[in-house]
């Protein structure tokens, strides 16, 4: 019996830590966030690519690295940590495994090989199968599609979108088409990519296995949601991490105010409501392959559980660097951010626990 | 990960569950410890079983090697080998089967391992066996008036007449005084050496001439603890485990226990399950409660943590099997997140009855024989005893993140 992260895992992991311990500075993350220096995100993207986060999941036999997802999680909770601007969970996990399940033998080899060589990346939305708002969702017509996507992730440079209908047929469409609008959105985190997508009459692929089936996009969905939930668990330990060295070197009456037991407090109550999300998330991960019994119902309690957790680690750290946690300067606010957007995707925690209840039949 | 634990454990748990369907059911008789451990006993089991002294069910589960499985034979325990996995799989089909475990209790869970690690080969032939049998009561003499928190600066003095200790002082938040035969207890012997290095841990008679021992009703209404007084109270010199001034070395040992044990994951599902049924039957307007969006959420919300809970159980498990694991941070947080989760719990289910989740002891409309009060108010208990939350959060900060500790003032 072995629960956790094996060797390897964390050996892989640790090298996506670095590398963007290396790459990304709080000021080049500033200055992308102004839009001042896409440059950087690419470059950071090519770097993580050539690490290997683009075909992770993907099979060999398609050009893959043919890695479990527990690989997929603990890189995901590195580029949380790291606070990498660059398409992951949308691009490299949900897209190439709605392929991988739904895919034509064609489509497989067509698109996973695709990935796998960086010729092309996948933008991909889902939220209207989760949660539809401004009665956004998209009709299929025979080969076209048409309507709206709202929150789609990773499609700022996408040269395709994976979408899905409400009932949960996935089809493919191509960014080039002329009768696809692609809108950026501008949410409170700039180191994600969230965009609008406007079908006239698109011409599309469907993934043949998802019509009736809704059983796949679900499974994609939850898988999702656990990625976004490692995302979180990365970026809440970097807030903690930053609140204990900060309470270590700031000094106020005279001593540094990690000794006063309100911020020590604080800090305890963070690592005790985070120390759990570690498991819960490898556990969860675990259950998609391996105890499909219990895959739906952790993957909506860990998407949730891990949510509210980040999110009041991601009040409470700030709070630990007092006036400093507000500024720009300290840019502590990228993590906050990331943590609010990553919250509300593929449903808030309303959303996913009357899923988790739904599930056991409530 | 790998969640097996190996074609060789299915032999062993097959002997397990063969166990519990032949005794599926069983009631214990005698009550050891007081209303709570009624109340647990008569919610873990159905009535249709046979009947069987608490003690007798005791010898039974070592003899098969589910209950003191690791002790030696010789110390009356089973003699087996220290295999954790093993004990998992007990612990897990006992409480699938829902019949009871051994009883554990102060003695068994903080005296023996500190005998069986400290402890002269006179003592543990002496206190060992007695204490796993149920024969011998111990309870735990550390709190004072005076010495909570800070339970280092405890005063009841222990002075050495020829070849006699001499005790005098109090203590406090003595669970189950009342029914034990023997005390292990902190006390000052060295009132000279810094507050750590005075203190010796000994071995007193509960019956020894110039003990007294004062009930102390807790907010169950349970007389839960008892005060217990010292007055030129005499027992043996050789009555101490580890030498003069190690006592708060050897008591550190077994607190460490202590701590991690109350955020045992299975008996939280089991209560959630409870709590599951709970809302299943009780209606609101005609409606049950679980239909009520708002009291869903909130069990779902308790249900996510349980399961972080488990998961987290597995880990400490895992690294308990493997070495190369490091989870010091885990281990530091259970008591922490267990007791403030499982109170939250117990809080859901009182909310979840209304006005019927206030009646209490034999009232008319009473649920589940009052259990979500008691254990409402119970784990309340729990979360000061045992070391605060504060006081958790200390160690989680100072021990586990390297935060410094609150500078020395100076006594006004």
């Amino acid at each position: 019996m072995y629960f956790g992260l094996s060797e390897e895992q964390q050996f892989f992991q640790d090298t996506i830590a670095k590398y963007l311990e290396d790459n990304v500075t709080i000021e080049a993350v500033r200055e992308y966030a102004k839009g001042d220096n896409q440059r950087f995100a690419d470059d950071i993207h090519q770097g993580l690519v050539e690490l290997g986060i683009n075909n992770l999941i993907i099979p060999e036999q398609y050009g893959g690295l043919g890695l479990d997802l527990l690989y997929a999680a603990a890189v995901s909770q590195s580029l949380g940590a790291g606070i990498a601007p660059v398409p992951y969970i949308g691009s490299y996990v949900m897209a190439p495994l709605a392929i991988i399940l739904a895919g034509s033998m064609d489509q497989k080899t067509k698109y996973l090989n695709a990935i796998s060589s960086h010729e092309l990346h996948f933008g991909f939305g889902a939220t209207e199968y989760v949660t539809s708002r401004e009665n956004a969702g998209i009709v299929i017509d025979g080969n076209t599609a048409s309507g709206r996507s709202l929150f789609v992730i990773d499609g700022f440079n996408a040269s395709h979108f994976i979408l899905t209908t409400k009932e949960g047929t996935i089809f493919i469409v191509n960014a080039d088409d002329p009768n696809l609008e692609v809108i950026q959105l501008t949410t409170i985190d700039k180191t994600s990519e969230i965009s609008e997508l406007i079908l006239s009459n698109c011409q599309i692929e469907v993934l043949e296995e998802s019509i009736n089936n809704t059983s796949i996009i679900e499974r994609v969905v939850d898988i999702g949601r656990i990625m976004i939930a490692s995302d979180s668990l990365g970026a809440s330990q970097t807030m903690i991490d930053k609140s204990v060295d900060y309470s270590k070197e700031r000094k106020q009456f005279g001593r540094v105010i990690g000794s006063f037991q309100a911020v020590k407090h604080m800090c305890a109550e963070m690592t005790a409501n985070i120390q759990p999300c570690y498991s819960m998330i490898w556990y969860a991960a675990h259950c998609q392959d391996n105890i499909p019994e219990e895959s739906r119902l952790m993957a909506t309690h860990t998407k949730a559980h891990v949510s509210d957790v980040a999110s009041s680690i991601a009040k409470t750290s700030t709070e630990v660097h007092g006036g400093m946690g507000f500024t720009d300067d300290l840019g502590l606010h990228y993590w906050f951010k990331r943590i609010g957007l990553n919250r509300q995707l593929l449903g808030g925690v309303e959303i996913n626990r009357e899923e988790a209840a739904k599930v056991q039949g409530f | 990960m790998n969640l097996d634990f190996g074609n060789e454990y299915d032999k062993f748990r097959a002997e397990v569950t063969d166990f519990c369907s032949k005794h599926k059911g069983v009631q214990l008789t005698g009550n050891l410890f007081g209303r709570y451990e009624t109340i647990k006993r008569s919610r873990s089991s159905n009535s249709d079983g046979e009947t069987m002294p608490l003690a007798e069910w005791q010898k039974l589960l070592i003899e098969n090697g589910y209950f003191a499985r690791n002790i030696p034979k010789q110390y009356g325990g089973y003699g087996g080998d220290l295999d954790i996995v093993k004990n998992v799989i007990i612990n897990t089909e006992f409480s699938k089967a829902g019949i009871p475990s051994g009883t554990g209790g102060q003695g068994i869970d903080f005296l023996v391992p500190t005998l069986l690690e400290m402890g002269t080969e006179e003592q543990r032939q002496q206190y060992i066996k007695p204490a796993l049998h149920l024969e011998t009561i111990w309870c735990q003499g550390y709190s004072e008036p005076n010495a909570g928190s800070d339970l280092a600066s405890l005063q009841t003095k222990g002075v050495l007449d020829g070849d006699e200790w001499v005790i005098n002082g109090q203590k406090i938040w003595t669970s189950t005084a009342k029914y034990s035969q023997m005390m292990f207890c902190l006390v000052r012997t060295e009132p000279d050496e810094p507050k750590h290095k005075g203190i010796s841990y000994l071995l007193i008679p509960m019956d020894a001439p110039g003990i007294e021992i004062r009930p102390l009703v807790d907010m169950t209404l349970d007389a839960g603890f008892n005060e217990v007084f010292f007055t030129d109270v005499r027992i043996p010199a050789t009555n101490i485990v580890g030498k003069r001034g190690e006592g708060w070395l050897v008591a550190n040992k077994t607190l460490v226990h202590e701590r991690g044990s109350l955020g045992d994951p299975d008996k939280m599902i089991t209560r959630l399950n409870l709590l599951i049924a709970l809302m299943k039957n009780e209606t609101m307007n005609g409606e049950r409660v679980i239909d009520h969006p708002v009291f869903r959420d909130r069990l779902m919300k308790i249900q996510g943590k349980t399961l972080a809970l488990k998961a987290h159980g597995l880990r400490l498990l895992s690294a308990n099997l493997n070495k190369s694991q490091n989870v010091d941070l885990g281990i530091m947080i259970v008591k922490l997140f267990g007791t403030e989760m499982r109170y939250e719990l117990e809080a859901l289910a009182i909310d979840v009855m209304g006005e019927l989740g206030t009646l209490y002891e034999e009232s008319p409309h009473i649920r589940d024989a009052g259990s979500w009060q008691y254990a409402f108010m119970y784990y309340l208990g729990l979360i000061i005893g045992g070391g605060t939350s504060q006081i958790q959060k200390n160690i989680i900060s100072e021990r586990g993140l390297g935060m410094p500790k609150a500078p020395k003032i100076k006594e006004a």
